[in-house]
């Protein structure tokens, strides 16, 4: 099987840091992947990359055998990657309901009945729980209701790909649980690519992980593999156990 | 918002037309002529908040669009002996051209550089008109003949120089350029130009191309004043390079911000507040201008999103 994402060589640098260091990475389709390491390894910058926020210093980005290393990043989103992103940045003047209409309304091929836009907005504020608020405006919603409707505006883009930054971060347990719900929900049609610093929320939904440590993949596996390697221990604690 | 209400939104825009025909009957001939020049002047305030109240874009140049329908309109009546329809078109596409080449220039900056950069290029474009004063008529201005100002329907005709047509046909103006305005924010479209005022970036991530609609909003934008200033030139028959000048940036600025920037009605109600204080006060002092400034700093203490801009905040939320 042809994998969804490749990237060979891919770098960054910040002046004299190399934020994301020479990184051969590939994401097979409909995979959960959870990529994980300390802070400032690189994930972000990594994401950023592949989401085209940010242009890479050299390398190439392959997606569905396309070289998009080139292509701006609403280019991508078109193409089917969609980014939610880590510090909430749904537009708090808008209601609920217009920030999901924005996506909604760019991925509907016929682009005239009106019908079309609010049944796939209501589906999308569905599944993320958010139907009944449709109206609020999105800055008055509570910080666990705006990372829920960050993930709801990805979903409406119908991404192949969907790049998650962080989405627990501030949650409450119990919106944790839904959250794990859902993602797997989405990983039935999409590929989801997962950073996450929640443990235990790596540990149940990824299929596989990658570490990141100083802008390197440290380490790739399995949860159960990643768990056991020392390296990674070493990364994330400090010391060899 | 946009999806509240519309039948609200729209009988108030068919009400406030209604009113402003029923105005042309009752209305001494005084005010019956100013109200008519601000309804025309109100067109490019319209203009103006299409960028600056829906896309957040603050232009300090739109006097060069509004000169480029009103010397595309003038001149195409004075020097090239054309009729009044076909000048009228050809000054509204000297101002959708103009905006397309200064959108493509000025929208490569944001914030304080756009500022900056459209300021220059409407000083440019004064500048312009000053030099080449043998076709412009350069700071004396030129006046639009009186006979060619006639619209003709085979047999009859209508003279542009009458009050009442003259005051229909700004209504008309008005008219059109609200309802059309007030549908492009209410649709998708709107949304977007909304959206990018409030995160490009975050726009840009859904997968949207900001520039090109951004170009096509300083396009309309650019469009709806030089269509004002068609009309200016066609009904009013001066044209003249202060209106070119930086004052005419500045004023549908202060009217947008006066009636409420992203209203739709905003416009109208900042042009007439302007008028009528610069109006009554002048009246009694030749100080005015001082007035004048004191009601904009109160204004802008206790109404700091515009009169209607705060009225909708406080008391009626539907407002279009």
């Amino acid at each position: 099987m042809m994998p969804l994402l490749t990237t060979k060589g891919l770098s960054r640098n910040f002046g004299g840091l190399r934020a994301v260091d020479n990184v051969d990475f590939a994401l097979m389709p409909g995979e959960i992947r959870a990529v994980i390491g300390p802070n400032g390894a690189g994930k972000t910058t990594f994401v950023s990359l592949v989401s085209g926020r940010i242009e890479p210093s050299s390398g190439m980005i392959v997606f569905d055998g396309t070289d998009i290393t080139g292509q701006p990043a609403y280019v991508r989103v078109r193409e089917g990657i969609a980014y939610t992103f880590q510090i909430t940045s749904v537009f708090a003047n808008l209601t609920a309901y217009d920030n999901v209409a924005l996506p909604v309304q760019r991925t509907l091929s016929d682009g005239r009945s009106k019908g079309a836009v609010r049944a796939g907005v209501m589906a999308a504020l569905e599944r993320t729980g958010l139907a009944d608020r449709a109206h609020m405006p999105a800055g008055q919603l509570s910080y666990g209701h705006q990372r829920l409707l960050e993930v709801a505006m990805g979903l409406a883009l119908r991404p192949r790909l969907l790049i998650l930054d962080e989405p627990t971060q501030g949650l409450a347990d119990s919106e944790i649980d839904n959250f794990i719900t859902l993602v797997r929900e989405i990983a039935k049609d999409a590929t989801v690519l997962l950073i996450e610093h929640n443990m235990p929320v790596v540990m149940q939904l990824a299929d596989r992980i990658t570490v990141f440590n100083a802008g390197k993949i440290l380490a790739e596996g399995t949860p159960e593999a990643i768990r056991e390697n020392s390296a990674v221990q070493e990364a994330y604690l400090g010391t060899a156990p | 918002m946009s999806e509240a209400s519309p039948a609200k939104a729209y009988s108030l825009h068919l009400g406030v037309i209604a009113l402003l025909f029923v105005l042309s009957f009752l209305l001494p001939e005084y005010y019956h002529g100013l109200l008519a020049r601000i309804m025309v002047l109100a067109v490019f305030a319209m203009g103006y908040n299409m960028l600056f109240g829906y896309v957040g874009l603050l232009s300090l140049g739109h006097a060069m669009f509004f000169a480029a329908g009103l010397y595309g309109a003038g001149l195409a009546v004075i020097q090239l002996g054309w009729g009044v329809p076909l000048a009228f078109l050809g000054g509204i596409a000297c101002g959708a051209v103009l905006a397309l080449l200064i959108g493509l220039l000025a929208l490569r900056t944001t914030g304080v550089a756009f500022m900056i950069v459209t300021m220059m290029f409407a000083q440019v474009f004064y500048l312009l008109i000053l030099y080449f004063a043998t076709w412009t008529g350069g700071d004396q201005g030129m006046v639009v003949p009186q006979p060619a100002r006639v619209l003709s329907f085979g047999a009859t005709s209508l003279e542009l120089t009458n009050p009442t047509v003259r005051y229909m046909t700004a209504l008309g103006l008005f008219s059109i350029v609200l309802l059309v305005t007030s549908a492009i924010v209410r649709s998708r479209y709107g949304r977007v130009l909304v959206a990018i005022r409030e995160n490009e970036e975050r726009t840009k991530m859904l997968g949207y191309d900001t520039f090109s609609n951004k170009l096509a909003a300083v396009v309309i934008s650019g469009t709806i004043c030089a269509a004002s200033g068609a009309a200016y030139a066609l009904l009013f028959g001066y044209i003249g390079s202060s209106f070119a000048s930086v004052q005419y940036s500045i004023l549908p600025l202060l009217w947008v911000l006066l009636g409420g920037a992203a209203t739709t009605l905003g416009p109208l109600i900042g042009t007439l507040f302007m008028y009528y204080v610069i109006d009554i006060t002048s009246g009694y002092t030749s100080a005015y201008l001082l007035i004048v400034g004191i009601a904009l700093i109160l204004l802008v203490l206790f109404f700091p999103k515009g009169i209607l801009g705060s009225i909708r905040q406080r008391w009626l939320g539907w407002l279009p």
